[in-house]
């Protein structure tokens, strides 16, 4: 029996559907990602599932219980939301034991839990501090804190690190895959930021305008995505999507992710001009107008001096080609 | 530094301005309370000079403790003024709490209908209260003008308070669901401390009009035990004699208990203008 298991969850404001029937079957101590862009209905999704939002149709499982018409603080879940959403007026140890005390749970055994949670997240020195007396890591720390006490079935994480610096929120990031090894918790985790997505889940559920485009673990998506959404959402930089009719192809795109293009300046298939270079460090951006292929994107590893106004010449790796029919569907 | 914020004319010529409108706003405060410590003769002569040896005299106040129930008066008034506070607060906090958190159809009609009483004077209904008031029996009762006062402030109190409710986080009120708080506990526990400086403003703008109120203590309880300051402070003023002594004395008096009060309410919203802006 899986922790989570969707069927035919549908949800609509007005006229408008916002989440056009979505099954969906999570197993036991599965990183599950929901990702996609803004408006998609990821968010929607997890507010379903916590029980902030009703579905207008479907059922909703939890652990083998339907729980569509259970409030959510007896779904057995807990959530860390993107702005913390810390109450003001307790401390850092009254914020974490709220939800316990209110379930009635033993002072001993909140004390206990809080314990080790705070133990596990290193938040110790701060119990006795207001939210207001924290840094926002520190902050999101005591949001997860307060989940992990819950002892849930289910966490949902909604956009969790996207108030954080760039620094704090790969060290956030980090703590959070440890969490997930420690505490073996079925996670579900909504982000549109496909590093945070690739790195952290076990699958990862692409959405787009209320449907999912596909489920399946990073390198699945990346190696074999199902549509040229997938193809082009996963992936960064972008990956080139070619007109199948300029590459004497009969299918009707042919995509070609950036890293698998070599670039050599006597001779290859696609000769071009270098419109624009990008200089990372660890790689090389380099925008080609070609005569074959119109506008691709080369990414190279490491540096290379190309300049602007160069001659080069592009050679796809003929293995690492994705063919897509008109219908947007890949072919394999 | 920008030069605007360091230039001594142009900062010298806010102060004139926020100092000549002080004077303004202050000037006939000063001169009810300098006066009623004057005798009779020299608040005529010399209204605007301050009390002298010659001149300094607590007849006023004397008459104002001596005649009437003054103390009294002064219980009503704040009875009156402090239950109306707290249930406009209480109600128009709750209504503005299911206006801004909860979709349900008539929703916007609804919180149009609430605001409504901004624009129309509640005194426009004066004889359908008193008829009502009397059906009830509760003319010369101080909670018919508690409900009256009530009425009168509920509809600003809706208007800002939603306003300001809408911008309490989302998120914060659902991590209260998910911790197992009822909408009660979210209400009162979570929204209610967030939104105190709007309360304060309210709390503020309903006190002063119920406070110097004349008209409905005149018509809904002008009986001896029921009267209010504003009232009591009638009895100086007669068709032909007015005892100018004992009115500006008893308007003195007056002023102080809304001047605590304002001091109370305003405090928090200092307090609370600052410490949204330090987040």
């Amino acid at each position: 029996m899986g922790a989570l298991q969707l069927q035919n969850i549908r949800k609509t404001f007005g006229a408008h559907e916002v989440l056009k029937g979505i099954d969906l079957d999570v197993k036991d101590g599965e990183f599950v990602i929901f990702v996609g862009p803004s408006g998609c209905g990821k968010s929607t999704l997890l507010r379903v599932i916590a029980g902030l939002e009703d579905a207008s149709t479907g059922s909703i499982r939890i652990d083998g219980d339907e729980v569509a018409t259970v409030p959510p603080a007896k779904r057995g879940i807990a959530m860390v939301f993107q702005s913390y959403a810390l109450y003001p007026h307790l401390t850092v140890k009254d914020n974490m034991g709220l939800g316990l005390k209110q379930a009635g749970t033993e002072k001993a055994e909140i004390e206990r839990r809080v314990a080790k949670a705070s133990a596990m997240l290193s938040l110790e020195p701060y119990l006795a501090r207001r939210p207001s007396e924290l840094s926002g890591g520190q902050r999101q720390r005591v949001a997860i804190g307060r989940a992990i006490v819950r002892e849930p079935k289910l966490f949902l994480f909604d956009e969790p690190l996207s108030n954080l610096d760039a620094a704090l929120r790969v060290q956030t990031r980090l703590e959070i895959a440890k969490l997930h090894r420690e505490l073996k918790a079925t996670m579900i985790y909504v982000t549109h930021d496909q590093v945070e997505a690739m790195t952290l889940a076990d699958k990862i559920v692409v959405l787009s305008a209320g449907a999912i485009e596909q489920v399946g673990s990073p390198m699945e998506l990346y190696n074999r995505p199902a549509n040229l959404f997938v193809a082009g959402f996963i992936g960064s930089p972008q990956m080139n999507f070619i007109e199948g009719g300029r590459l004497g192809e009969s299918v009707a795109t042919v995509g070609i992710r950036p890293e698998h293009i070599s670039l050599s300046r006597d001779s290859g298939e696609w000769k071009g001009k270098a419109v624009h270079v990008e200089h990372l460090g660890a790689d090389t951006i380099v925008y080609l107008e070609t005569e074959a292929a119109g506008l691709v994107t080369v990414r190279l590893f490491g540096e290379h001096h190309v300049n602007p106004d160069d001659i080069v010449y592009a050679t796809p790796d003929a293995t690492q080609m994705h063919r897509f029919d008109a219908a947007g569907k890949a072919i394999r | 530094m920008s030069k605007a914020r360091t230039s001594p004319i142009r900062a010298g010529f806010v102060h004139l301005a926020l100092g000549a409108y002080t004077v303004i706003a202050i000037f006939p405060v000063f001169l009810t309370i300098v006066n009623s410590f004057k005798d009779r003769g020299s608040i005529f002569r010399s209204p605007l000079q301050l009390p002298g040896p010659s001149s300094f005299s607590l007849v006023g106040y004397e008459t104002v403790l001596k005649q009437g129930d003054f103390v009294g008066y002064f219980t009503n008034s704040l009875t009156v003024t402090c239950v109306s506070i707290f249930l406009v607060l209480l109600f128009g906090a709750m209504a503005a709490f299911a206006l801004s958190e909860y979709r349900f159809k008539g929703n916007a009609l609804m919180g149009l209908y609430l605001s409504l009483g901004i624009m129309i004077p509640i005194r426009l209904g004066t004889v359908a209260i008193l008829q009502g008031m009397v059906a009830t029996g509760l003319v010369n009762t101080l909670t018919a003008l508690v409900l009256v006062y009530t009425a009168q402030g509920l509809p600003l109190a809706v208007f800002i308070l939603s306003e300001f409710m809408r911008t309490v986080s989302d998120d914060l009120k659902n991590a209260g669901r998910i911790d197992g708080l009822s909408e009660y506990a979210i209400f009162f526990r979570l929204v209610l401390p967030l939104v105190r400086p709007a309360m304060a403003t309210v709390a503020v703008f309903t006190m002063i009009p119920i406070w110097n109120d004349l008209w409905f203590p005149l018509i809904l309880a002008p009986a001896e035990a029921t009267k209010t300051i504003t009232l009591g402070s009638q009895v100086f003023i007669g068709q032909f004699v007015t005892d100018w002594n004992a009115v500006l004395s008893a308007l003195s008096l007056a002023i102080f208990p809304v001047l605590v009060l304002y001091m109370i309410f305003s405090r928090q919203l200092i307090r609370g203008i600052t410490s949204g802006a330090v987040k």
